[in-house]
């Protein structure tokens, strides 16, 4: 230490010792949360492995899924999930435009902000506060005013008939589709009207000067101009609705078979691990960890598509 | 010229047509977005007294309140925001001052955004197997860490986002005053920030405060709690408003039922406060 060349040096502040330490606190911290996200998949895959390996690929394709008889199939489930949330999506969707479009080019400026602060606060409400409504409210009107003089009305022996097939009792496919498609709906909206507010307003002032009307600007100029955003912003949603667990667990009917109509009970993936897994042991606990496994690697490339296409926007 | 009447004629009828779809949408949605609140609000309203907050969750039939369920939930989402602001400020402090160009930062910066809204259930088998099972048991501390992962995400990002606003000037000014550089970022940065970060922390908490999903495997629920000994339960099965509301209202009982209303009252209008209080917090961030 004593050598000329060290002492010679500027000793360093104090507390500079402390620096690395600081470094690798932050990077464990970090490491952390890559290490939660690998850490579920991988405990997914374990614990689910006994039924993973029972069944093998038949475990998507199988609709039996009977405790009774401990044989467990996860095409129900699964096609529950997808239909649920793509006729959310379909349902939110235009409405979620319509809203974005509207608080940026029609809406009077004085109710632009308390609409826009209304629609970001609903998308922070708990989903278990629209599963209840959709309980207690929504199902008795939708089976009442809906489902029932629907399912009189379906001309036997057509498609329409097969469509409205079900018990009317207010919950099923349809209706848990509705509700998801009330909650992603705010949040849907309030991204939309955020990346709509970033086109600059040079670009949207000379679409109106050159005489476009409102429905040209919006469809052929704002919105190219947030397109890989805005296709981020909506697969967001679908991710929320595809793993959402209490709005539909509310609503859905859970029944394991697959469905055979809109008004027909059902089950996501997420409703049916929320109902059995406190219950479950042994193979159908592997069962619905596997479940689990599979709604994981769904969402994965809907959220991470998502993501890649928002911040190219970002970075556009 | 009839031609381009006719133009103009069928492009003023798209616009009609696309304004008032917009207009209706608007219209339906706000409608129903109001009746939720609306029920909500009466409903809600309709199961409150003063049980709700003194008394514990009952059997159906003899009176009760929420008490245990409101102090469970708030136990464990404390405990659940102490454990994410210690990972989330390190973690996005790592991403911002530390990760450069770095592939490892690039990744652990897009997972983090998969993270931040991955499905809350199968946080909750995830901690179901690490904590629950291997250690025999639901408790409230497995709750905890389930919101935890929740809310640390949200605190990374807003962390990473408000740092990277601070000026390098900053950086440098703070380093040439020899002062070392985890100095510089706890004293000038981070102080800086505070509004910033407590935003983040806000909506974290906002977010975690109605999750139900990630706690029907962790904490489970219990009708009791020993209230000599109000900690106790964070190593047994500990009771959290969310899933009382949804036990209640799957019940056939009207008076567990109303529970279940002004449970979900109480949630919505605490996340409703939360997440107005962020928004002034992060206003006065943009101000300064």
């Amino acid at each position: 230490m004593a050598t000329p060349q060290t002492s010679a040096r500027r000793s360093n502040p104090r507390g500079a010792s402390l620096d690395a330490a600081f470094e690798i606190l932050c990077f464990a911290a970090a490491t952390t949360l890559l290490a939660s996200l690998a850490g579920v998949l991988v405990s997914l895959t374990i614990y689910g492995w006994p039924a993973i390996s029972k069944f093998g690929f038949g475990f998507l394709t199988n609709v039996t899924w009977d405790p009774v008889r401990d044989t467990y199939g996860a095409a129900g489930p699964i096609v529950g999930t997808l239909i649920t949330s793509a006729v959310a999506l379909a349902l939110a969707l235009p409405v979620a435009g319509g809203v974005a479009f509207f608080l940026v080019e029609l809406c009077p400026m004085v109710l632009r902000r308390p609409i826009g602060t209304a629609v970001e606060l609903l998308a922070g409400i708990p989903s278990i506060v629209y599963g209840m409504w959709g309980l207690f409210v929504f199902a008795p009107f939708f089976a009442q005013n809906v489902e029932t003089p629907l399912m009189a009305a379906a001309p036997p022996g057509t498609i329409w008939e097969t469509l409205v097939q079900g018990i009317p009792n207010g919950s099923g496919i349809l209706a848990a589709s509705i509700i998801l498609a009330v909650m992603i709906l705010p949040f849907m909206a309030a991204t939309l009207r955020e990346l709509l507010n970033s086109v600059p307003t040079q670009v949207r002032e000379s679409a109106y000067g050159l005489g476009a009307t409102t429905a040209e600007v919006v469809m052929s100029v704002t919105l190219p101009y947030v397109r890989r955003g805005a296709i981020g912003a909506v697969m967001l949603g679908l991710g929320r609705a595809l793993g959402e667990t209490m709005a539909v667990t509310f609503i859905i009917g859970n029944s394991h078979d697959f469905p055979k109509g809109l008004f027909d009970s059902g089950s996501t993936i997420a409703s049916t691990i929320a109902n059995e897994f406190n219950e479950a042991s042994g193979l159908q606990s592997a069962a619905l960890i596997a479940l689990g496994l599979v709604l994981f690697v769904i969402t994965f490339v809907v959220l991470a598509l998502a993501r890649l296409l928002l911040r190219r926007q970002m970075e556009a | 010229m009839a031609v381009s009447a006719q133009i103009v004629a069928r492009r003023r009828a798209a616009n009609v047509a696309f304004v008032g779809f917009c207009y209706v949408v608007t219209a339906v949605a706000l409608v129903a977005l109001a009746m939720i609140l609306f029920s909500l609000v009466t409903q809600g309203v309709a199961g409150l007294n003063l049980n709700v907050f003194t008394m514990d969750t009952p059997a159906a039939g003899s009176p009760g309140g929420l008490r245990n369920a409101i102090v469970g939930s708030i136990e464990m989402a404390t405990l659940a925001m102490v454990i994410a602001l210690l990972v989330g400020v390190l973690g996005g402090t790592w991403l911002a001052e530390y990760s450069g160009k770095s592939l490892y930062g690039d990744v652990v910066r897009f997972l983090n955004d998969v993270l931040l809204s991955a499905p809350s259930i199968l946080i909750g088998l995830f901690v179901y197997a690490i904590l629950v099972k291997p250690f025999g048991g639901f408790s409230g501390l497995a709750g905890a860490v389930a919101l935890a992962m929740l809310a640390a995400p949200v605190i990374t990002r807003t962390t990473e986002d408000v740092l990277k606003l601070q000026p390098i000037a900053l950086r440098e000014s703070g380093v040439a005053l020899g002062t070392p550089l985890w100095r510089v970022i706890q004293q000038i940065l981070w102080r800086g920030s505070t509004s910033g970060i407590l935003t983040g922390a806000l909506l974290a908490f906002a977010r975690i405060s109605g999750e139900t999903a990630p706690l029907l495997f962790t904490a489970l629920g219990n009708q009791f709690k020993d209230w000599d000994h109000p900690l106790k339960d964070l190593t047994e099965p500990m009771a959290s408003l969310p899933v009382v509301i949804f036990q209640d209202a799957l019940t056939p009982y009207p008076d567990l039922n109303r529970l279940a209303w002004a449970g979900a009252l109480l949630i919505a209008a605490s996340v409703l406060t939360i997440t107005i209080l962020a928004r002034i917090f992060s206003r006065e961030q943009k101000r300064s």
